[in-house]
């Protein structure tokens, strides 16, 4: 197994593009399990960390642009960011221990395309897009576009992720994201779920993405939230609505650590928990 | 296999070593610079016993790979005492009785200094979170989480 530390996204594309059997490294923190458990033998491991702008935020178009190899720890300690968006820090941030969060990266959380992914749901609800390198040039994409099945995705040979860009969070916007797990720390979604919503002035909803991770093979968006929230204030019939909308939209496994009829009641637990965070964000209320 | 060359600073001092590229930075520690304070549990990032800081930001060194340390600063438990003097940290342990097999023991050391490095007066709650990821099977963990909050408190009297 060859190593290489690329300074430019043209050198990663290069070793990654002429080599099916290569693996970039970032956070390591998947990568390394998988190669130690002999899951993987790769050719070759890209680490991307020394490329320009893959560890540093950056404000761009009133959003913020988050290079690929930023660890969640460094997202968590970016105040600005949290201010713009919370929900997408505190998914970032639920994701394993202190030491893992000193590594570990929502590039790489997203690229592994498990369905239980926490900081996916948030970026989805948050309409954050994905910048693609390639031996083609570069694209956006959005980021629910990304994974395709658990542990596929839809970049192709030679492509890598470059950055995250969250977009201007519009006045009177917020966001927030909530999982359901057994224990309170150190373990994996059962059900998770993004919401991201913008009001007028009087407080009434304008905007809104609704978005469920660990309840179907990639992260689902809820397609009707919008219609049910827009023009509401979130009173008790917009919730119940909206708990019954994601409810009937989580196609969920049985298995050990929860039903499909309890996966899918949590769902609609969730979303109204997340969106009533969300909405007091919004206003003002809660910071 | 070809090995690579590795230039880092650790616990202050320079070093160089040759690794193979999938050798992770525990089994140089451990193996290549004879420095076996940080243990292998897990393996998998899940116990913390091997962690160390990494330009000052504390991750387990079995989920780093040698040659991404070149150019950093790592420091591990060996870099924790200052000759025969003890850090407080390792002194409220011993005071409180917070070890027993003592495997888990560097890392949680490490983790706890991390943490009053940051924050030099956590909470009961907010040093539990931070200790999350360093898992003991034997002497449990309200020892150890009164032993930091310990420490905590000598540290901030004497600074």
């Amino acid at each position: 197994m060859q190593f290489q530390s690329p300074l430019s996204v043209e050198d990663a594309v290069a070793f990654l593009a002429d080599d099916q059997n290569a693996r970039i490294l970032s956070g390591g923190t998947d990568l390394l399990v998988r190669l130690r458990l002999g899951h993987i033998a790769p050719s070759k491991i890209v680490d991307i960390k020394k490329i320009e702008g893959m560890r540093s935020i950056t404000r761009e178009d009133g959003g913020f642009r988050i290079g690929a190899a930023v660890s969640g720890a460094e997202m968590n300690e970016n105040h600005d960011l949290y201010l713009a968006w919370p929900g997408v820090v505190e998914a970032a941030g639920l994701i394993g221990s202190t030491q893992i969060q000193g590594r570990a990266t929502i590039v790489g959380n997203l690229c592994n395309a498990g369905p239980a992914a926490d900081s996916v749901p948030a970026l989805v609800a948050a309409s954050a897009t994905a910048r693609i390198a390639g031996p083609s040039g570069v694209r956006d994409v959005l980021v629910q576009d990304i994974p395709i099945a658990p542990g596929q995705t839809s970049l192709k040979i030679g492509e890598l992720v470059t950055s995250i860009f969250l977009p201007a969070q519009p006045v009177n916007g917020s966001d927030a994201y909530l999982r359901f797990i057994p224990r309170t720390e150190m373990d994996i979604a059962v059900v998770g779920c993004g919401v991201s919503l913008k009001l007028d002035s009087a407080g009434t909803v304008v905007q809104a993405r609704v978005a469920l991770g660990a309840v179907a093979p990639t992260v689902l968006l809820v397609e009707n939230a919008a219609e049910i929230l827009i023009g509401t204030q979130l009173d008790d019939d917009a919730l119940s609505a909206l708990a019954e909308a994601s409810s009937s939209v989580a196609n969920p496994i049985d298995d050990k650590r929860g039903t499909i009829a309890f996966r899918k009641d949590v769902s609609g637990v969730l979303t109204c928990r997340a969106a009533k965070i969300a909405y007091s964000r919004a206003k003002g209320t809660v910071k | 296999m070809s090995q690579i060359h590795v230039k880092t600073i650790i616990n202050g001092d320079a070093s160089e070593f040759l690794c193979a590229a999938d050798e992770t930075l525990l089994d140089v520690l451990r193996d290549r610079l004879d420095l076996t304070g940080s243990k292998e549990g897990c393996a998998s990032g899940d116990c913390g016993a091997c962690s160390v800081t990494m330009d000052g930001r504390l991750v387990c060194a079995c989920l780093v790979l040698g040659a991404e340390a070149d150019g950093t600063e790592i420091t591990t438990i060996e870099g924790m005492a200052t000759g025969e003097n003890l850090h407080p940290l390792q002194q409220a342990f011993l005071d409180h009785a917070a070890l027993q097999c003592g495997i888990c023991t560097p890392g949680f050391l490490v983790a706890a200094k991390s943490l009053l490095e940051r924050n030099p007066d956590p909470t009961e709650e907010e040093t539990r979170y931070w200790l999350a990821g360093n898992l003991c099977r034997c002497t449990g963990y309200d020892k150890i989480v009164r032993a930091v909050l310990d420490a905590a408190k000598i540290m901030r009297e004497t600074a």
